[in-house]
């Protein structure tokens, strides 16, 4: 493709700016690591910036946004069919994925600058951070399953390496493992699911998989398994590695104790943009789930739906600032989840695929902005604990301004960015299932309600007596605050519907005026709650978590996931399985071998004193052989 | 002259030189020097192989050559490397060349240890380069004697145990394989005069199917006793745990690869229908090993056990790939080798530079290493990644090639085998982030760590070695793949597939 050609430094720039921190993070002097790393990640946001530009200002064909592969190359060949490429694919969903993690991933590169300054292993948080957006941006650009499937497991192993920064504290190694290890058993499922579906359709392209005739995945239609087609199979396992990595229940628990991880890297990865690369992968293999014409999209957008509303219920009670944060996380991405799958093909139809997409962008923008901001509440008081925050409006003027601006965008108040995206998604799931669309009016109203729970406990409140008085973040930190809360002021008047839509063609974005009153409506009556519950301090809200006392702990523990997913492995994976297989290692098969050998050795001792050298025992045995010889011998004569 | 031949001079001229070597310093330089020259061989080789089938040669086997040892029983001594063995040789010296730098501290009758490294190197090198069975199990058994001498001399634990458990284990696959050979040669009819021992005349002249159904399974478990092949693998965990550091390199990196060069080259190629009968059951036994070797690497205290379990695992899949009988698999299946080779010798490095620090294997007595051992820890962090299948490194080349090749049967049978084999990328997962975690994270648990030894540069250079091949391969797969995926076309025409 013409014109495209330095979309590859998007993807290579980072990579070298990885190998040459990492490897000379020992060496060189924080902070120009820090700067080569910022410097690096300030380019990728204008080549992305500048993609961007160029592949939306030329007005599309009549067949609507075409997909362009500016790079491709061969990485392996399997066998004659099946081969990986690896390459760079343009179309609108990838080109709008490059301008969100450009930009996250800028922001946190400089507000790291400083919030960061200071900890043993600087060099090594930017070539980690320079290491995750070279696999992000791996993963977007890809042009087939199997590349996808690499950077997936690459985001994950620098979420992995993220997490586990603080790598002296046993609960941030605890954290870091679990992480991988639960997305690594989802991801166990994705690749099973590809598995499957390139056998049946002979690739991972993309292009050939989302052909919109469905001629690459006819086989797989075909083909049963277990009365659903093998397609359906592997959507769903496919689906299952989305889940995992966007933190949908129940593969969710590895997301609240990401939060370990320093709080920039909460906001780029565990809010922005690794954890939403589920949503993506749905989005990208969309044609495909639409025409496998089975229970896999409906699967998503219950999925999806269970997670929004049981994910708002336990962020009600979270009292950690930056879990209240993670929940609310997978929450949204519940949203932009369940959208996808009541979404449709066509024009009108395809409201939830834009809707999703759309809620996504917006999202990536004031979830980063709420992580900074917390980040820069965190830096002020040193604590991650609302019980110790209050009344920090006055301390911090600034970051106070921006959280409200994300508050207000989370929660969907017009004109913030929420509104728009969040009003097309309860469009969407109005018009195709009435029981998702109450479920996502309540979590409407849930998100606006622990939303300002938060930010009423946290800037609001009664003013602590702090050790030290509380004050604002230094420049680095606070500039990119403002511009991320310009941007979740305003991003909502992007038409979304002209650019991204699943069939490519343009759509017409209209705003449903019903819903829209409805769900700011019951957002407000959230916000306004919130306010009589936490504005001043009162006992009122221990008074509710008293009345609703089994409920509220059965909240507060978080249902108890985590107690059943370790009651699971410990119980029946270590010492079901994992201990009785050493123990019969060591004891069935290693003691067989030994068995062996003690019955050779005894049988030889018992037998050896035969050689014993004595000539005149061999004479006698000698003279004994060949008298019972002859004596039989003689006998059989006889006979 | 062939440089096949050059391969076995240069390590036997350097045993004769080591024989003259008088003290240490001597002894290793002359090692060094001996490895290093066997290294730029073997990379000469390659690129030499490379360029022999870029300019258009499409033989089966090249830089053959044959001379005549015994003739009344026609055996020769038949040279002749394909992509698979290429690709193996190389790893040998690579591994090969670490091991000695990484042994470069060693106190006690230096001088007869790197010769008996060197004679057992030189036994896999003779392995690899030949094409005739008898001259094969000649150098078989030379890379395996010597192993008796370095663990019970220089080993350490219950070390005559280990070492006689170890070497009784493996003759006794020997005597399985012996009998399976001779079943070859007295069943072939490839040669114009008589039978034969060459491996391409007996591919061609085909061995009977009655033959093939008795002497498959000898030869398969016979090779098979040295890739770790259930339930003939309880010589590894103790002969690793006993060994020195260089022969746990050697052993597990490029040793227990002649078990699936063997039944590759040997068991499988020479005796194909039968390998087709059979292969259900032999996979039911690799695959199962394949999860085993993982649940039981969980329950490891000893950073050796933990390897050697480990190694289990990924050797079951070499067998198992192996025995999927397609070209993808088996791709896959040398990849393995070539990938595991490398990277159990890395962590069985990594181990014992551990081990001289702290004087311990048991991970729970270790903690915060990565504070004060940062090199040597972020080098066990990229072997970890690598043996978990992490992209970009070797590991996920193999696997995933594996997988796709098992994938290509689509009966029940296999899909549920390989869906098996594929969990295992979890459970390795879980031992493998368990150790990191355990070990190198967390706090540092004991106050005398604090001043350990970073790694010295005979550590740095032996570590370097093996992971820049882990992150080439992992990073660029396609010439390798390419070049081992079309020497396994004759191995696909015995298939008749």
């Amino acid at each position: 493709m013409e014109g495209y050609s330095y979309t590859i430094w998007i993807v290579l720039l980072p990579f070298l700016v990885f190998l040459l921190t990492g490897l000379s993070s020992m060496y060189i002097r924080p902070r120009l690591a820090g700067l080569i790393g910022t410097g690096g990640i300030l380019i990728t946001l204008l080549l992305s910036l500048l993609t961007a530009a160029q592949y939306f200002s030329t007005a599309p064909p009549e067949s609507g946004w075409p997909t362009l592969i500016p790079f491709d190359a061969t990485w392996l060949k399997f066998n004659d069919t099946l081969a990986v490429h690896m390459g760079i694919l343009l179309d609108p969903i990838s080109v709008m994925m490059l301008v969100v993690i450009s930009v996250v991933s800028s922001m946190v590169h400089i507000y790291s600058l400083g919030y960061m300054k200071g900890e043993a292993g600087f060099a090594r948080y930017y070539a980690f951070l320079s290491l995750f957006s070279f696999s992000m941006y791996g993963l977007v650009l890809a042009t087939n399953l199997f590349q996808i499937y690499f950077f997936w497991e690459l985001v994950g192993v620098s979420s992995y390496l993220l997490i586990g920064f603080y790598y002296d504290r046993p609960s941030a190694v605890a954290a870091a493992k679990k992480a991988f290890i639960v997305t690594r058993f989802a991801d166990f499922g994705f690749l099973v699911g590809i598995l499957l579906l390139s056998w049946y359709s002979g690739t991972f392209d993309f292009v050939m998989l989302n052909n919109p005739d469905g001629a690459a995945i006819a086989g797989a239609a075909s083909a049963t398994f277990m009365g659903a087609s093998v397609l359906t199979w592997a959507l769903v396992l496919i689906f299952m590695g989305g889940a995992g990595k966007s933190a949908m229940f129940p593969l969710h628990i590895w997301l609240p104790d990401a939060m370990e991880g320093p709080t920039p890297v909460s906001a780029l990865i565990h809010a922005a943009t690794m954890v939403v690369a589920g949503v993506y992968l749905v989005a990208r293999l969309f044609p495909v789930y639409h025409l496998s014409d089975g229970p896999a999209l409906d699967i998503v957008a219950w999925t999806g739906a269970i997670t929004a509303l049981f994910a708002a219920v336990i962020a009600l009670t979270q009292d950690d600032i930056k879990r209240v944060l993670a929940y609310s996380t997978m929450s949204q991405i519940g949203y932009m989840m369940l959208a996808l799958g009541v979404s449709g093909y066509g024009a009108e139809e395809g409201l939830g695929y834009t809707a999703s997409m759309f809620h996504l962008f917006t999202h990536a923008m004031f979830k980063a902005l709420l992580f900074l901001g917390a980040g820069a509440v965190i830096h002020a008081v040193h604590s991650n604990v609302m019980g110790e925050m209050g009344g920090l409006r006055r301390y911090l003027p600034i970051t106070h301004g921006a959280f409200l601006v994300a508050c207000l965008a989370i929660a969907g108040i017009p004109p913030f960015a929420g509104f728009f995206s969040k009003d097309e998604i309860l469009a969407a799931a109005l018009h195709h299932n009435p029981a998702i669309y109450g479920i996502a009016l309540l979590v409407a109203g849930m998100t606006a309600l622990y939303m300002f729970r938060l930010y009423f406990r946290v800037f609001w409140g009664e003013d602590r007596q702090y050790h030290h008085t509380p004050h604002e973040a230094p420049a680095v930190m606070w500039a990119p605050l403002i511009l991320l809360a310009v941007l979740s002021a305003v991003c909502g008047f992007i038409p979304f519907g002209q650019y991204v839509t699943a069939d490519r063609l343009p759509a017409g974005s209209h705003l449903d005026i019903t819903i829209a009153l409805t769900a700011s409506g019951i957002s407000v009556a959230g916000i306004l709650a919130a306010m009589a519950l936490y504005r001043k301090p009162s006992d009122r809200p221990a008074q509710i978590a008293e009345s609703l006392s089994g409920l509220y702990r059965l909240a507060h523990r978080k249902f108890y996931i985590d107690e059943i997913y370790l009651a699971v492995t410990k119980n029946v994976l270590f010492k079901g399985i994992a201990w009785p297989a050493a123990w019969f290692d060591r004891h069935v098969v290693d003691g067989s071998m030994n068995g062996i050998a003690w019955v050779t050795t005894r049988v030889a001792r018992a037998i050896k004193g035969i050689q014993s050298g004595q000539v005149q025992q061999y004479a006698l045995s000698f003279v004994m052989g060949a008298v019972a010889l002859a004596a039989l011998f003689i006998y059989w004569l006889k006979r | 002259m062939n440089i096949l031949l050059l391969l076995l001079i240069i390590p036997t001229l350097t045993i004769l030189a080591l024989m003259f070597s008088k003290e240490r310093e001597q002894a290793r330089l002359v090692s060094v020097v001996g490895m290093g020259l066997q290294f730029v061989a073997a990379f000469y080789l390659l690129f030499a192989f490379l360029r022999e089938r870029a300019s258009g040669n499409t033989d089966d086997m090249l830089f053959t050559s044959s001379y005549m040892w015994f003739s009344p029983l026609n055996i020769r001594f038949d040279l002749g490397v394909d992509g698979v063995s290429v690709a193996l040789i190389v790893l040998t010296a690579i591994v090969t060349l670490a091991g000695v730098f990484i042994s470069w501290r060693m106190e006690d009758l230096a001088k007869e240890f790197f010769i008996s490294l060197i004679a057992l190197a030189t036994g896999v090198f003779g392995f690899f380069v030949t094409l005739d069975l008898f001259t094969m199990f000649l150098f078989y058994e030379l890379a395996v004697i010597p192993m008796y001498l370095l663990i019970g001399i220089w080993g350490s634990g219950p070390k005559e145990y280990s070492a006689m458990k170890l070497t009784l284990m493996l003759m006794g696959g020997s005597a399985f394989l012996l009998v399976g050979l001779l079943g070859l040669y007295f069943n072939s009819t490839g040669a114009a005069d008589g039978h034969t021992f060459n491996l391409m005349e007996i591919a061609a002249g085909g061995i009977p199917v009655e033959a093939q159904r008795i002497f498959f399974p000898l030869t398969f478990v016979g090779f098979g006793v040295l890739g770790a092949l259930f339930p003939f693998h309880t010589w590894s965990p103790d002969g690793h745990a006993s060994a020195p550091t260089a022969v746990s390199m050697l052993h597990a990196g490029v040793l227990m690869k002649l078990g699936g060069y063997g039944c590759y080259r040997v068991a499988v190629f020479l005796m194909p229908q039968a390998a087709s009968e059979m292969a259900w059951f032999f996979i039911l036994l690799t695959g199962f090993s394949v999860i085993y070797g993982a649940f039981g690497a969980i329950r490891q205290t000893d950073l050796k056990y933990i390897n050697a379990y480990s190694s289990v695992s990924h050797c079951g899949l070499v067998l198992f790939a192996i025995l999927m009988l397609n070209k993808t698999a088996m791709n896959g299946a040398i990849l393995q080798m070539i990938s595991h080779g490398l990277m159990t010798a890395l962590f069985f490095a990594l181990i014992g530079m551990l081990y001289e620090r702290t004087h311990t294997r048991i991970v729970q007595e270790m903690g915060g290493l990565m504070k004060v051992l940062p090199f040597i820890s972020a080098c066990y962090v990229i072997a970890g990644l690598a043996s978990l299948g992490l992209p970009g490194l070797s590991g996920f080349v193999a696997e995933m090639t594996i997988f796709v090749g098992a994938f290509e049967h689509a009966d029940a049978f296999h899909r549920v085998w390989t869906i098996l084999a594929v969990s295992a990328i979890v459970v390795t997962a879980v031992y493998i982030l368990r150790v990191v975690g355990t070990m190198l994270m967390g706090p540092v648990n004991n106050p005398e760590y604090a001043h350990l030894p970073a790694a010295a540069w005979y550590e740095k250079t032996g570590a370097l070695l093996l992971i820049l091949p882990i992150a080439a391969i992992g990073m660029a797969p396609l010439w390798l793949s390419e070049m081992i995926r079309f020497s396994l076309e004759p191995i696909i025409r015995q298939l008749g597939l």
